[in-house]
């Protein structure tokens, strides 16, 4: 979808309802996998607040990213539970298979990293998420096949 | 006749692989030309034996897990389908002792139920609740909640009949009911689970909750982080609004009471109440100076009663079976039962439901069966990433709040996560820290700036740089944020790193007092 129709859609959906720009920049998101900056002064004129609320909205939540991710985004969970259980050598594997650090995005394009707090499966740590799939008991041979994996497909 | 097989939905469930077992149940079933019905359900809460497969028998339920895709040709040929003898059979689930002992009451249904079809909930009990307490009145019912004891389950254990009294007593054409469903505690999935396997009973909570304070819209604000209990709650909210139980005519009685569900976006404090509210209001989720309260004015200015996902999941129960028998269970001023989670570096991780006085021992090890790596369990932290890492010399503490709170710990929101012996306790306390920083929304200056430095000086710490001043300022940078912090973030992120320094100073590089040996 083109951002600006996206951007469009989104305000047509959300600008109204009460609180609405959450939903609005979760919309954006969903539909092209970031919150373009140049849609902000977009948003922030449909919702009638300033560039800078807008900004600072965005930059406040962990969740919204700025720029394009990779194909797949791989978050590791870093918390409590999963470190208990080795997630901290998860990622040092993870960063090596894919060559970037967290927050990063593999040369290839094919794998964005990013670390998570807790991703609710604390009873089968550690655990990742592959884009929108809740991955438990990852050990270094799962997590290299999800990396190969995920470069395999587009 | 056709067998029934439940195999869970949950998300757990589906992360070590549950979805290509039921689809190789099915694909085996058909090419065997044997009839089956496979039911997906919430989870059992026995996570450690996920993907657990059950088939009814005249019996009851009987139990194999964990099951892998590959293990379903031989679980066939063993007849499993009777509940026939098999290496990963576990007999009739009911009997399985960590569900036996369990006093399964919030998460009754959890498990037998197929969680989206409203039949199955109206056949478990669900909507009986709503009914009594439209019959009863919003007084009544706000009394009725009091008398049952119920404590806010979300951490702070505020008495739950009390914040819907002071929320009734408001007078103000509009109000609001907000669920707190932002999780974000290592080491609970409670809410997540109540949301995926059981989402229709905390729409009947919330809607008990709506109609006995006397608000009409009410907003669950989830978590990103869980999409798979985001779309189960999504068709939930569909399917009770085209059944008459959302909507302008709850269940014909002519009251209104309408959901709308919310997705946060990865801020750990937008699980603190008033940060939440920003958040729902569509702003950065900055913490709000109290007072004034939510109940008085919360999201949009407007009375708010805030509740925990499990204490609106609770409410229902209390009101078919009465209060007193919500009472009967727990001890001291922590009545009722609670969800504990067990996880971490434990062998049998999973939901043990439970009256409140059971000790930390017989939690990790009766039903946690001790660690996953059979190393000795050494810390637990309780409570969350703000609580406190309790020692081996505490694990005979009853689990009740004050008697947790006597010991600079907190049970918060049940979760307990083991560590063994290798874990670096210096290490997670400068982790606590660490997550502090980055999750503070920056209001106050404690959380903003101590969080930060409190990391550096771990860091000379654990660097034997100037240990013993190092040490004094750290225990004075703690302080200064237990006591100068607007909110919980700030003002609890000390309780692990000071416990690390009181039980486990040996994994700072200092030598242990015989005091705080023997505590």
């Amino acid at each position: 979808m083109a951002p600006d129709a996206a951007v469009a859609a989104a305000i047509a959906l959300h600008a109204d309802r009460p609180g609405g720009l959450l939903p609005l920049l979760h919309e954006i998101q969903d539909r092209l996998g970031y919150v373009p900056t140049h849609c902000v002064p977009i948003v922030a004129k449909a919702m009638r607040l300033s560039i800078a609320e807008v900004h600072g909205v965005i930059g406040f939540y962990h969740h919204f990213r700025r720029s394009p991710p990779g194909r797949h985004v791989l978050r590791i969970c870093l918390a409590e539970a999963c470190q208990s259980m080795g997630s901290r050598e998860l990622l040092e594997h993870a960063r090596k298979l894919a060559g970037v650090d967290l927050h990063g995005t593999s040369a290839d394009g094919a794998l964005t990293l990013e670390p998570v707090y807790c991703l609710g499966n604390c009873a089968c740590s550690p655990a990742v998420m592959v884009d929108k799939e809740l991955v438990g008991r990852v050990d270094a041979g799962r997590l290299t096949d999800i990396v190969e994996h995920c470069r395999s497909r587009t | 006749m056709i067998a029934r097989v439940f195999v869970a939905r949950d998300s757990c469930a589906i992360s070590v692989g549950a979805d290509s077992v039921a689809r190789a149940i099915a694909v085996e079933a058909f090419r065997r030309g044997q009839a089956v019905e496979i039911v997906r359900t919430g989870s059992r809460g026995l996570l450690w034996l996920e993907p657990l497969v059950e088939v009814q028998t005249p019996d009851g339920r009987a139990a194999y897990g964990p099951v892998g895709a590959q293990d379903v040709t031989e679980l066939f040929d063993g007849d499993f389908l009777h509940g026939g003898r098999h290496r990963l059979g576990h007999g009739l689930t009911d009997q399985i002792p960590y569900l036996a002992r369990q006093q399964r009451r919030t998460f009754a249904r959890m498990g037998l139920i197929d969680p989206l079809r409203l039949d199955d909930y109206l056949q478990h009990g669900g909507y009986v609740a709503l009914r009594q307490a439209l019959t009863m009145g919003p007084g009544a019912a706000v009394q009725a909640l009091m008398e049952s004891g119920l404590r806010g389950r979300g951490g702070a254990a505020f008495p739950t009949g009390i914040k819907w009294k002071t929320v009734l007593e408001q007078q103000s054409a509009t109000k609001y009911v907000v669920c707190n469903a932002d999780e974000g505690d290592s080491g609970t999935f409670s809410d997540r689970m109540i949301m995926e396997g059981d989402p229709f009973v905390l729409i009947e909570g919330m809607t008990i909750a709506g109609v006995s304070v006397g608000a009409t819209q009410g907003y669950i604000y989830l978590r990103s982080e869980y999409p798979y209990a985001e779309a189960t709650l999504a068709r939930a909210i569909e399917t009770a609004r085209a059944a008459g139980y959302l909507g302008a005519d709850l269940v014909g009685s002519g009251q209104r009471f309408d959901l709308e569900l919310r997705r946060g976006a990865g801020a750990y404090i937008c699980g603190e109440e008033t940060s939440l509210l920003e958040s729902l209001e569509g702003k950065r989720g900055m913490v709000r100076f109290r007072p004034p309260l939510p109940a008085l004015q919360g999201l949009f200015g407007k009375p708010t009663l805030v509740n925990n996902v499990i204490t609106l999941a609770s409410v229902p129960m209390i009101f078919a079976q009465g209060a007193q028998a919500y009472r009967d269970f727990g001890l001291g001023r922590s009545r009722g039962t609670l969800p504990f989670q067990l996880a971490g570096n434990i062998r049998h991780g999973g939901l043990v439901e439970i009256a409140f006085g059971l000790t930390l021992r017989e939690l990790l090890y009766e039903f946690g069966g001790g660690s996953a790596s059979g190393r000795p369990i050494r810390a637990v932290q309780v409570g969350g990433p703000l609580g406190a890492y309790v020692p081996e010399s505490q694990f005979d503490t009853a689990l009740d709040y004050e008697a947790f709170a006597a010991m600079g710990a907190m049970i918060g929101h049940g979760g307990i996560v083991a560590f063994d012996d290798t874990a670096d306790l210096a290490q997670m306390a400068r982790f606590a820290m660490e997550f502090c920083a980055i999750e503070s929304c920056g209001k106050c200056t404690p959380c903003r700036i101590g969080s930060t430095r409190a990391v550096e000086v771990i860091d000379r710490v654990r660097a034997r740089q100037d240990v013993a001043a190092n040490v004094a300022l750290l225990r004075d940078l703690c302080e200064t944020m237990t006591e100068g912090s607007l909110c919980g973030l700030g003002g609890m992120a000390p309780a692990p790193v000071l416990s690390v320094l009181n039980h486990f100073p040996e994994d700072f590089g200092l030598v242990p007092t015989s005091a705080a040996r023997s505590a």
